[in-house]
């Protein structure tokens, strides 16, 4: 598992049934393109968050939200905002996959009042 | 005028192109949507070379701009967090952690408005780094950090963060006085082969381009900065060591002397405008 | 004025520098061209029904916000045509999603075009386009 890498999310904690919200989410993680040399001249291996998942999970609708592929040119420090669909109350997962066969997960709860 | 012909040569090896120029922009600092940070205000009165001081902010385009307004969008805050694991984390001899004594980050609130600062046990200038160090090696006995390892620039911002909208304030008189005036000296002169003060871009061209870069009053009250360049954060010295390194010349080492009296300086420069918590330049 | 042998270097640098920029030829764009073909199966593209934000300077290249929205998109593909792989990310979107939009930062090794390629739920494909300027900053700091 790359050194300190770690999750950040920000769901909001309440909605109404049926609203869209907003999700952002950003992953420590230096994002090494494979395109960068070291100071002997050897290109430096990629090392990259592959594959972001967001999925919402609840007692009677669960469903993907977004399932994006990444390449080395997506920034150090990977950063995603999109919207989602608040059907009930549940939980919205998240997973990065790192090409070193590391996964990194969390996840946040949303209420319907 | 063999002198200023060499100055001039220098601006234009940078690219300063003289006629195009463009004002830092009036714009509001909102963190988050409650706090509201000075990124402009009247120049101290011992500045003669500035009437208004302006944070670096103001000089980077909307893009950038908008990341430091929000605390979740600003990749620096990762770092903070990192800083407060670390705050937490017991270390050294002693068994203790920085929570061990000062309890919850928020105790340090107002604590990077006054840095650097002189320290009367010691007999000498102190940066917020230099407190860090003496923390860690004589109440904690743990090994002292680097200037800019990693650990040392987190904790930095972390502790920066608690004065989030603080004026910076730091005192330049008393036995601060001889410091600051080296500080003052140093930013004035020329050096390197390109024969460049901090003084000549920073007070005679801010809002000037240099090649396709928006030169700044070169504050430091958003230190340490997170940078789109590097995607870290930076410290007050690393920066300045840069800027040296630029004029082509020899530089000072980060927590040199040198840099202290400089950093001392250029803080008062810009005393009046907010502490920022983790500043997002290019 | 007697232009010192300094200056003369710098303006020698200068036209060197001008020179190079005309002399280049134009970017060839082989392989974005195939990476799209790629998404696309190579059928044709319509504009309209995706809009692209980039900025029209990004001042650093490591760090470019990008957002697109595509009403109805099942997929969006981002292409950096000037990036030596033009490949920079593709989204699909669940049925929990909230709209076909997103946002992210990438990478741009040099001033060039990103163009966003939608495939909508018929098939059909829209692309938009939009020209980034990568500034060189003056300071290497």
């Amino acid at each position: 598992m790359a050194k300190g890498v770690k999750p950040r999310v920000k769901v909001p904690k309440s909605a109404a049934a049926g609203d869209v919200v907003t999700i952002k989410t950003l992953i420590s993680h230096k994002m090494e393109s494979g395109q960068r040399k070291d100071k002997e001249g050897n290109i430096i291996p990629r090392s990259i968050i592959n594959r972001f998942t967001c999925d919402f999970v609840g007692a009677s609708q669960s469903g993907n939200v977004i399932d994006v592929q990444l390449s080395g040119a997506i920034s150090t420090n990977p950063y995603f905002e999109f919207e989602a669909k608040v059907p009930e109350s549940g939980e919205f997962k998240f997973t990065w996959y790192d090409d070193d066969g590391s996964v990194y997960e969390t996840a946040k709860s949303i209420t319907v009042a | 005028m063999r002198r200023k012909a060499f100055a001039t040569a220098a601006l234009v090896a940078l690219g300063l192109a003289g006629p195009l120029s463009a004002d830092p922009v009036d714009d509001k600092l909102i963190v988050n949507g409650e706090t509201e940070l000075v990124t402009h205000t009247k120049a101290p009165d011992y500045i003669d070379g500035l009437d208004e001081i302006w944070s670096g902010w103001a000089f980077r385009a909307a893009e950038t701009r908008a990341i430091e307004a929000d605390d979740f969008d600003n990749p620096g805050m990762i770092f903070v967090e990192d800083a407060e694991a670390v705050w937490n984390r017991v270390e050294g001899g002693a068994g203790k952690s920085c929570a061990s004594c000062h309890g919850d980050p928020s105790s340090m609130k107002g604590v990077r408005t006054v840095m650097p600062k002189y320290n009367e046990k010691a007999g000498d200038l102190w940066s917020l780094e230099d407190y860090i160090n003496d923390c860690r090696v004589n109440r904690m006995q743990a090994e002292a950090w680097g200037w800019n390892d990693k650990d040392m620039v987190n904790m930095t911002a972390l502790i920066s963060v608690q004065s989030r909208g603080m004026p910076m304030n730091v005192a330049i008189d008393g036995p601060a006085k001889p410091y600051w005036e080296k500080g003052r000296e140093m930013y004035y002169t020329r050096t390197g082969q390109l024969e460049l003060s901090c003084a000549n871009c920073h007070e005679d061209h801010y809002g000037d381009m240099i090649r396709a870069d928006h030169l700044s009053q070169g504050q430091i009250n958003g230190f340490p900065t997170y940078r789109l360049k590097n995607a870290k954060l930076n410290s007050i010295h690393a920066r300045f060591k840069g800027c040296v390194r630029d004029t082509r010349a020899a530089t000072y080492k980060p927590g040199s002397p040198e840099f202290h009296a400089l950093e001392l300086y250029v803080a008062s420069r810009g005393n009046g405008l907010s502490v920022e918590g983790v500043a997002v330049r290019n | 004025m007697t232009i010192s042998r300094r200056e003369a270097l710098l303006v020698g640098a200068g036209g060197l520098v001008a020179g190079a920029a005309v002399a280049l030829p134009l970017p060839v764009m082989a392989a974005a061209e195939d990476a799209i073909a790629a998404f696309t199966g190579g059928a044709e593209m319509a504009e309209g029904g995706i809009t692209l934000d980039a900025p029209e300077i990004a001042e650093n290249g490591n760090t470019v916000p990008v957002g697109f929205d595509a009403p109805g998109a099942v997929e969006v593909a981002i292409f950096a045509l000037g990036n030596p792989n033009p490949e920079v990310a593709v989204f699909k979107f669940g049925p929990m999603a909230g709209s076909q939009s997103a946002k992210t930062r990438i990478r741009l090794a040099k001033t060039q075009d990103v163009v966003a390629v939608a495939k909508m739920a018929d098939g059909s494909f829209a692309s938009a386009r939009r020209a980034v300027k990568v500034t060189i900053g003056g300071c290497g700091g």
